[in-house]
């Protein structure tokens, strides 16, 4: 146990606080001008003398990328479920959402602030579009990587399709999908300050524009730093999710070991010495 | 694939088919339990033609397809639950079976934790517990190792008496089929026909002292004879 906590937390900690103290150093050693790298010390400090501009905007930053990353999640998942369970929808969808994928994002978003303004909607639409294709391409993968004799068992059991669906594919899906939820937590952070970058007036991305047109690059940083913080929020949220979706990957009763080593092993009757536990 | 064959059960026997590999014995289990339509034949179960109808029988197959996210009360009460059973009664009738299939204290447990004889008894309670007069065994102990496997041998007799069933089992192993069944057909390859009819009239319980009696090689023999009959042909 205390070695597995050296390997996952311990370890990491170590190697983020070296890279850290090297970034110092080298900033202060070398006499680094501060628009060009300011040091770690210095951007913690223009954080928290600007929290007050930078907290309403980490709002907005915020709002949008939940927002994204919400329609993201329905509209990936619906999609992929429909492109895998529909032969005709995936052959004639896959290639067009495949095909989509090949047009940036960041050229369609000018289009989209012309048709919906300086709203939060283009920003929400820009992030959900950069996040959701990952998890299509999961949501279909999961859903294909169902066993065809699971489907058999279930059908010689009559099981409607509905059933099927939802107490077999679905479930059997469920890892890939989560999977792909991941990625796209991640992505929408980028989403959503590309959206700001191309029209707002408001937000994280586009305090960054605003900053390092005024070379505040400290400043710039401590947005960069609040972003990477609230991706990383959004990601754990996820694995918390999938942590208390998925118990049968993680719970002691899934485990081969912990069972045996339970004492009510030992209240087995005798008609088992057939299955007895290797 | 299949060419002309006439199988018949009479309620609670145990009847064995034993074929070469690809003889099309798994496409017939899957035409007895409707999952495929045959192109001529016909299927009747207690009077009732139940041809390309599911529902009507329990099906195992060789993969104990158990479900991962499921513990093991939820997966053994699968067939009653799809069959629109409240979850809470079904559960509760599976709870009361487990000491029965050697599952006893393990109703919480996840399919990962369980070995691999007491995953195939899991998937074979689940069959059992789908209410059906008729079970389809395909293969079930064939992943097994031959330890494991004896033991479930004798566990499945004691489970047959008292759960009187009519079953149908797939297997490639002559002395299995001798062990467990009442009459052994034996199918020739592609397109298959019956071979040969064997039928068993060992006293039960067989255990592991039946495999010395003289009678059992001698059935054993003739199963295996028409096995390599097949094969020198």
């Amino acid at each position: 146990m205390t070695r597995r906590l050296v390997q996952r937390v311990v370890a990491p900690a170590l190697v983020l606080l070296a890279v850290i103290g090297l970034w110092q150093l080298v900033v202060r050693g070398f006499d680094v001008k501060q628009y060009v790298l300011p040091a770690p010390s210095s951007i913690v400090r223009r954080l928290f003398e600007s929290w007050s501009i930078l907290l309403p905007n980490l709002r907005v930053t915020a709002e949008e990328m939940l927002l994204g990353f919400g329609l993201a999640a329905a509209v990936g998942i619906t999609l992929g479920v429909v492109l895998a369970s529909s032969p005709l929808f995936g052959r004639s969808l896959l290639p067009l959402v495949i095909a989509s994928q090949t047009v940036p994002v960041i050229a369609i978003a000018p289009v989209l602030v012309i048709w919906f303004g300086y709203d939060i909607l283009p920003r929400v639409l820009v992030t959900a579009l950069i996040a959701f294709f990952p998890l299509t391409v999961n949501t279909v993968a999961g859903i294909r990587a169902v066993d065809p004799e699971h489907v058999r068992l279930f059908r010689s059991l009559e099981a409607s399709r509905i059933q099927i669906f939802c107490k077999l594919t679905f479930p059997s899906g469920l890892p890939y999908i989560f999977a792909g939820l991941k990625v796209a937590a991640t992505l929408s952070v980028i989403g959503a300050t590309v959206g700001e970058w191309v029209g707002a007036d408001r937000g994280l991305g586009y305090q960054i524009v605003t900053d390092s047109a005024q070379l505040d690059t400290t400043r710039v940083f401590a947005s960069i730093l609040l972003l990477s913080l609230s991706g990383i929020v959004l990601y754990l949220l996820v694995a918390a999710l999938e942590w208390v979706s998925l118990p049968w990957r993680h719970s002691a009763r899934a485990r081969r070991r912990l069972a045996l080593d339970a004492p009510r092993v030992f209240r087995m009757r005798p008609v088992n010495e057939g299955g007895a536990p290797r | 694939m299949l060419a002309g064959i006439e199988l018949s059960a009479a309620e609670n026997e145990f009847v064995a088919i034993v074929g070469p590999t690809g003889c099309g014995k798994s496409t017939l289990f899957h035409i007895l339990a409707g999952l495929v339509m045959p192109t001529a034949g016909a299927v009747h179960l207690d009077g009732r033609d139940i041809t390309g109808s599911t529902g009507n029988v329990a099906y195992m197959m060789q993969k104990d397809l158990l479900l991962d996210w499921r513990r093991v009360l939820d997966n053994v009460a699968l067939g009653p639950e799809l069959a629109g059973e409240p979850r809470a009664a079904a559960r509760a009738r599976a709870k009361a079976l487990l000491p029965v299939f050697g599952l006893d204290g393990f109703d919480d447990f996840y399919p990962s934790a369980l070995s691999g004889g007491m995953r195939q008894r899991a998937a074979l309670m689940r069959t059992f517990l789908c209410n059906k007069s008729l079970l389809l065994l395909d293969e079930p102990f064939s992943s097994l190792d031959a330890l494991t496997r004896a033991g479930l041998h004798e566990w499945l007799q004691k489970v047959c008496a008292d759960f009187p069933r009519t079953v149908l089992l797939i297997t490639h192993d002559p002395e299995e089929a001798v062990l467990l069944a009442d009459r052994i057909y034996v199918l020739t390859r592609r397109p298959a026909t019956v071979k040969g009819i064997v039928e068993v009239d060992l006293p039960r319980p067989r255990d592991h002292d039946t495999v010395g009696d003289p009678r059992f090689a001698e059935l054993k023999r003739r199963v295996l004879d028409l096995v390599w009959e097949e094969r020198s042909e």
